[in-house]
């Protein structure tokens, strides 16, 4: 129970700040949604990269790694720790640049300007709105779920879900990017102490790691999780195009957009490895160590799950295969090794580091709402009609209709369906980076071929999501060709999700928006915007 | 040639994640725990630090701060 404590102390001091940064403001826009353009740079560095870290940070990157090594480490943060930093230097900077220049405060309103097209934007951010809605469903489940683990299943799983959103909707409602940004502020310390701390308990608990990875490598069912070899340098090399998808995201457009000076974004980019590098090594690392905690009995029934898995996997009906891996499922090892080797003050402080992890909807609600006021009510007439203060009530009351939905979505859909729908996210957003870069560095782009790179990234997703449906995923290390041309195959279904000529589909479907982008605006040049226009643009 | 420089150097970083020659090994285990494929990402990870320091160095586009009075 001591832990839930914790936890719902936790919940109540990110309420109290979000309602202490929210204190005597004004009904002034740019000071709801974007903090008055006045974040200062340790804010800026710890909150960009608090809004950048989910659930899957902690719990799933320590879950990979469990199932597949080291690899995980490679794959999602090295290179995200190269991608998000050169993104945030080359294009938030000129983000930052052109917002303060003429206002912006959506990357909408900058596609619109830029391209000069109305609806055309609106089809933007409906793609952009229809990808981030996912990351909040599920943001509700996780909250349901951690709540009722660390009470001992004390706390429903509804109620759980209700009181995660009604804090998450509490703080974004009150206190707007100015408390998003302080509370995103203060889960970022909380990730960064909880990572060292974690190593060093679970070490002395396990009596040392050094046994440990000799007794992994001394098993050949164990010891490849040491290395890279069950991948293909061709599957690594693509899983570097899905941070790209941090660049389009809305969320970290906007969040570009409130520091108070250009040069908050030098730290930035000059630190954000080093933050990357401490939250993730301990997670992959204390993932992989799990494996040998086998003393623990939840982690040695994902073992022997996962054994059954690998050795029966093809003969095995899909249902039982389903169950299997479900059961053999590390997201929860963290939790696991905390539970069996720490003190209970580290299981609590854990549960409140989960617990931040699960959260991070709030930029993403607060992104959705800019969006809504921004490009929605006010390029639609709203804001001139009916004022300012009538704006960012609008953006409240759409705070609360959002966080109602999603709960009531959460409440009635399996987590399957959004797993499956955020997994695939990352790869729309990627393919959406088009936009950004050819707004910014190509001036023969148009707004034709804006168009083109939206409606493919919103039929690809859907595309890919509804084949995962389709076609169940087979057991670990097998291939289903579901498209085969000449003898290869084009397209497979694998245990992980979908390959495309070995690749993840994020590169096809990336590299497909750039050349519409490129065709489209060549054949359409008679829409390239004024001059006028495109010297606001030549920076 | 600053730009072509800087998308030099870039793309060397970034060829330096697909570190081929690690692949198969575990050994040696550095500090006798960590597998070598584990410590040179996370090296490389702590090297883009001063990657992005030098590109902040040599490339920073201060116009941008010029313009807001910097």
């Amino acid at each position: 129970m001591i832990p839930a404590l914790v936890v719902f102390g936790y919940l109540a001091v990110v309420l109290g700040i979000g309602l202490f940064a929210g204190r005597g403001r004004g009904g002034d826009a740019e000071d709801y949604f974007l903090a008055g353009r006045t974040i200062g740079p340790v804010v800026f560095l710890l909150s960009l990269f608090g809004t950048n870290m989910t659930a899957f940070s902690i719990l799933g990157a320590s879950g990979h790694a469990f199932a597949n090594g080291i690899v995980t480490y490679g794959l999602m943060a090295s290179s995200s720790a190269l991608i998000i930093p050169l993104g945030i230097f080359l294009i938030g900077t000129r983000l930052w640049a052109l917002g303060k220049r003429h206002g912006f405060m959506t990357p909408v309103q900058m596609f619109r300007d830029r391209w000069e097209c109305g609806h055309i934007g609106t089809v933007i951010f409906a793609v952009q709105a229809v990808l981030l809605i996912p990351y909040i469903v599920i943001a509700v489940m996780g909250g349901g779920t951690t709540l009722r683990a660390v009470s001992s299943g004390l706390v429903p799983y509804w109620l759980g879900g209700a009181v995660v959103s009604l804090v998450v909707m509490g703080y974004v409602f009150f206190g707007g990017m100015r408390g998003t940004a302080w509370v995103n502020t203060f889960q970022t310390v909380l990730f960064l102490s909880f990572g060292a701390i974690a190593v060093v308990v679970i070490a002395r608990g396990m009596g040392g790691f050094s046994s440990a990875m000799e007794a992994l490598l001394a098993s050949p069912s164990t010891a490849p999780l040491l290395t890279r070899e069950r991948v293909s340098p061709l599957y690594f090399l693509s899983y570097t195009f899905i941070p790209l998808s941090s660049l389009a995201f809305p969320h970290i457009g906007i969040f570009c957009l409130t520091a108070k000076k250009l040069s908050h974004f030098r730290k930035t980019v000059v630190l954000y490895p080093l933050c990357m590098l401490a939250i993730w090594l301990p997670s992959v690392f204390l993932g992989l160590v799990a494996n040998k905690a086998v003393d623990l009995p939840a982690i040695r029934t994902k073992v022997e799950a996962r054994a059954t898995l690998a050795t029966q996997g093809p003969t095995l009906s899909p249902e039982r295969r389903a169950e299997l891996r479900a059961a053999s499922s590390g997201d929860d090892v963290i939790l696991k090794l905390v539970e069996g080797y720490a003190p209970l003050w580290l299981a609590s402080l854990l549960g409140a580091a989960v617990m931040a992890a699960v959260m991070a909807s709030d930029s993403q609600i607060l992104a959705l709402s800019t969006m809504f006021t921004e490009d929605v009510f006010a390029f639609y007439g709203g804001a001139a009609r009916f004022g300012p203060a009538v704006q960012v009530t609008t953006g409240r009351i759409f705070v609360i209709v959002l966080t109602v939905v999603a709960y009531a979505i959460a409440m009635s859909a399996p987590q399957s369906i959004f797993d499956i729908a955020s997994q695939y996210a990352f790869a729309g957003y990627s393919a959406l980076s088009p936009l950004l870069i050819a707004a910014l560095f190509w001036q023969k782009s148009t707004k034709w071929g804006a168009l083109a790179v939206a409606l493919w990234t919103a039929a690809a997703v859907a595309g890919v999501a509804i084949l995962q449906s389709v076609v169940p995923a087979p057991g670990p290390g097998l291939s289903v060709a579901v498209l085969s041309l000449g003898g290869v195959d084009v397209v497979s279904r694998i245990a992980s999700g979908t390959t495309v000529l070995g690749l993840l589909p994020v590169v096809p479907m990336t590299l497909i928006s750039a050349l519409l982008m490129f065709v489209v605006s060549s054949l359409t040049p008679s829409s390239r915007p004024a001059p006028a226009t495109l010297i606001r643009y030549n920076v | 040639m600053q730009a072509a420089l800087a998308a030099l150097v870039t793309a060397f970083v970034y060829l330096l994640h697909q570190d081929f020659w690690f692949w198969r090994s575990a050994r040696p285990l550095v500090f006798g725990f960590l597998p070598i494929g584990l410590f040179y990402h996370a090296a490389y990870t702590a090297g883009i630090s001063v990657f992005m320091w030098f590109m902040v160095h040599r490339f920073w586009p201060a116009h941008l701060e010029e313009s807001h009075g910097e």
